[in-house]
């Protein structure tokens, strides 16, 4: 579904990804995991399309298209999705709203016809129920006054809606309390199934107790230094990011 | 990142749907301006003497005053000798008595802008009067809204029906003298709109004006009269628009608002004249006067406005809250793109004991544009425990924009309230990233964010014009991705 080769970017001249390769099969799920400034957040950003990152090699690969030749709109047409480290907020937009226009933005990509408000509000109350999102939150602004938990959920509900094929997880955990921690990993964990992929991007392996990966990828200096199962995560807890810095220079 | 900034100002191109030009057969006096065009324009409208007399006192004092340079608004001096003051359809001679007889080219032309005439096709709840240029070509539901006493005409009709009313009324809101353009306006005002809703009354419908200037190298100048008797209410919209020419036109209106005690006028605006096009050629200079005076205790005069056109915006809809309790309120979204020039806003003066005003201002700054907000709240020594609330946003798209703000604050009792805020930021890159990676295309990912920037001010507008003004805003704002 993704192939990701040997992929260089850079910001602002500065090399933060210095050949990455990763390919993610339908149905996998792959934990990104690497100390602050590896490059994980740069990763999330330019599979999703956000500006500012410049490609300077490589290739990216989903469903056999050029994912970098694409607008971001346009990957979420192809069904890739971003879960944000920090959610943004837009005054003045009605949260229910804007999912609605996010929705049929997809749906026209596809040529699809666009769902109807009546159609549209009854699959977002049954969706809404599965996250464990407040209902009350649907009609406010886009993410604004939403504690850091709410923010979070609010994202995952918005994967439920869309239903995106490849979904990527940016530090989803960050700022969450191991109670909303649990209830972000349910509804993802809600949401796994054959025909999609999740990329889970965190620095700690908290959050992989409760999203159980296929695969978990060290990421270093821009570079992927060891790939394992679960139980890299487990010896990454334990030993801390250092260990495998000093065992790669050996 | 740079190359954001530019696919936002690719973006904010315009199209403007209003700009065509309807060719019929019309009564037009030569461009110039003298004692004769006044006498020409009042004889036409078979007005009594005194009004006569009025409109060349206001001449006069016009003669006396030259043209305000204080604005932040930049443009050649308007050359009054070279406008025409009396455009008319030709069938104004024998005036339409009913929609039958009126130009069906000129039915076609509200047809097109989305204004069926027909009372069957209107909007349900909503009369309409119609200004051509310089005359009222139909007013709807009149006979309905007469059963009820309200009183919604043309300016000249009501100068002819109700010369009472409108003498008592006329100037006492705007003096002719109050600025340059009222007194032009005083002098050779052609038509308008006149509502008058009796004691204890709740005007049973919207009331709406709709303006449209056709004619080539002329001027609109209208003069609107509203009268909330005791206890009355009503809500009044006005739209206007104009054809795409290569001159600039004049549009110098008056508005006049009067509450009396426990009255309330909600009094909204969508303001789509042509703006000129993207080198700023051609467009209107919207040079208007608004005011309303809150005589009576607890009346309340609401002011919401949608600005979207005109290539020079000069207004300040304001509130002299003169009753005790009384409470004056003003909502605005100025959208200025290419080369237009606003400076807009208000001037809240209280004068009455524990008056209130809320100012909500909200100005979209686009291409090379210039947007001011300008308002003053002045509190008068007698205003005990007034109070004033001031919110300014300014919101700039793309990085050749520019967003101005200049509040004056006079006060005069230690007992006021007055509370200023203001923000100015860039449309957000993440806030657009954030929806474009949701599916949604950029051209509407920035409409919406510009919809909620203005979210407070446009659910002030009754509900079928707050659509309108939601899609104002996205064609104002239309163009192709880059």
């Amino acid at each position: 579904m993704l192939e990701i080769k040997n992929l260089h970017v850079a910001v602002e001249g500065k090399e933060i990804l210095s050949g990455i390769n990763l390919t993610v099969n339908a149905g996998e799920v792959h934990a990104v995991m690497g100390p602050n400034g590896s490059g994980k957040s740069t990763l999330s950003h330019v599979l999703a399309g956000k500006e500012g990152y410049e490609v300077t090699k490589g290739s990216i690969l989903f469903k056999e298209k050029s994912l970098l030749d694409l607008e971001p709109e346009e990957r979420a047409g192809e069904g890739v999705f971003l879960a944000f480290q920090y959610p943004i907020e837009i005054a003045g937009v009605n949260n229910v709203y804007m999912l609605k226009a996010a929705l049929n933005g997809i749906r026209a990509y596809r040529g699809e016809s666009e769902l109807s408000s009546v159609q549209f509000l009854k699959m977002v109350k049954d969706k809404v129920k599965a996250v464990g999102l407040d209902e009350g939150l649907l009609n406010r602004q886009v993410n604004s006054g939403f504690s850091g938990g709410e923010k979070k959920k609010n994202e995952i509900f918005q994967l439920s809606v869309l239903e995106p094929t490849l979904a990527v997880l940016d530090e989803t955990d960050s700022g969450l309390d191991i109670d909303a921690l649990k209830a972000v990993a349910d509804g993802v964990n809600k949401l796994r199934i054959a025909t999609r992929a999740f990329i889970v991007v965190t620095h700690y392996q908290r959050l992989l107790d409760h999203i159980v990966p296929d695969f978990v990828h060290v990421l270093s200096k821009g570079k992927i230094v060891r790939t394992g199962d679960k139980e890299l995560a487990l010896t990454l807890e334990e030993r801390g990011y250092d260990w495998l810095a000093e065992e790669n220079l050996v | 990142m740079a190359s954001n900034a530019e696919n936002i100002e690719n973006l904010v191109g315009q199209s403007y749907e209003a700009g065509f030009y309807t060719d019929i057969e019309q009564e037009m006096l030569p461009p110039g301006l003298n004692e004769a065009t006044i006498r020409f324009i009042s004889a036409k409208k078979n007005e009594p003497e005194w009004l006569l007399e009025w409109r060349l006192k206001c001449y006069q004092q016009f003669l006396s005053m030259t043209e305000p340079v204080w604005a932040n608004v930049t443009y050649p001096s308007v050359d009054l000798q070279a406008i025409s003051y009396y455009a008319a359809p030709k069938r104004d001679e024998d005036r339409p008595k009913s929609l039958d007889e009126i130009d069906p080219k000129i039915l076609e032309t509200y047809e097109k802008l989305g204004i069926p005439l027909q009372e069957q096709k209107v909007l349900a709840g909503i009369a309409v009067d119609i200004v051509f240029d310089s005359v009222s070509v139909h007013t709807t539901f009149r006979e309905k809204l007469a059963e009820v006493g309200v009183i919604f005409c043309s300016f000249s009709d009501a100068v002819r029906e109700y010369p009472d009313l409108v003498r008592k009324y006329l100037g006492t809101v705007v003096p002719a003298r109050d600025n340059y353009f009222s007194a032009l306006n005083s002098a050779v005002f052609s038509d308008g709109s006149f509502v008058y809703i009796p004691k204890n009354t709740r005007c049973p419908m919207e009331l709406s004006t709709y303006f449209r200037m056709n004619a080539e190298n002329s001027g609109q100048f209208e003069r609107t009269l509203i009268i909330a008797d005791e206890g009355s209410y009503v809500s009044y919209l006005e739209g206007c628009t104009a054809p795409m020419r290569d001159e600039n036109q004049l549009h110098a209106a008056v508005v006049e608002l009067v509450t009396m005690d426990d009255a309330e006028i909600k009094y909204s605006t969508v303001q789509n004249w042509y703006p000129g096009d993207e080198d700023g050629k051609g467009g209107i200079y919207n040079f208007v006067t608004k005011r309303a005076d809150c005589r009576g205790k607890r009346s309340k005069v609401s002011w919401t406005q949608v600005e979207t056109g005109s290539a020079i915006t000069w207004k300040y809809p304001s509130c002299i809250l003169r009753g005790d309790y009384s409470v004056g309120e003003f909502y605005s979204v100025a959208l200025t793109n290419n080369l237009q020039q606003a400076d807009t806003g208000t001037k809240m003066v209280h004068l009455g004991k524990e008056t209130k005003s809320t100012i909500i201002s909200k100005g979209i700054s686009a291409g090379k544009s210039e947007n001011a907000y300008r308002g003053l709240v002045r509190v008068g020594g007698s205003a005990e425990n007034a109070r004033n609330y001031t919110q300014c946003d300014s919101l700039l798209l793309g990085d050749r924009s520019a967003a101005h703000t200049f509040p004056y604050i006079e006060c005069k009792n230690p007992t006021a309230q007055i509370e200023h805020e203001a923000s100015t930021s860039k449309i957000s890159e993440d806030q657009l990233f954030y929806l474009r990676s949701r599916g949604i295309q950029q051209e509407d990912a920035i409409n919406m964010i510009v919809n909620g920037f203005c979210k407070e001010v446009l659910k002030e507008l009754p509900m079928e014009f707050a659509v309108e003004a939601q899609k104002l805003l996205g064609i104002s704002l239309e163009g192709s991705v880059g």
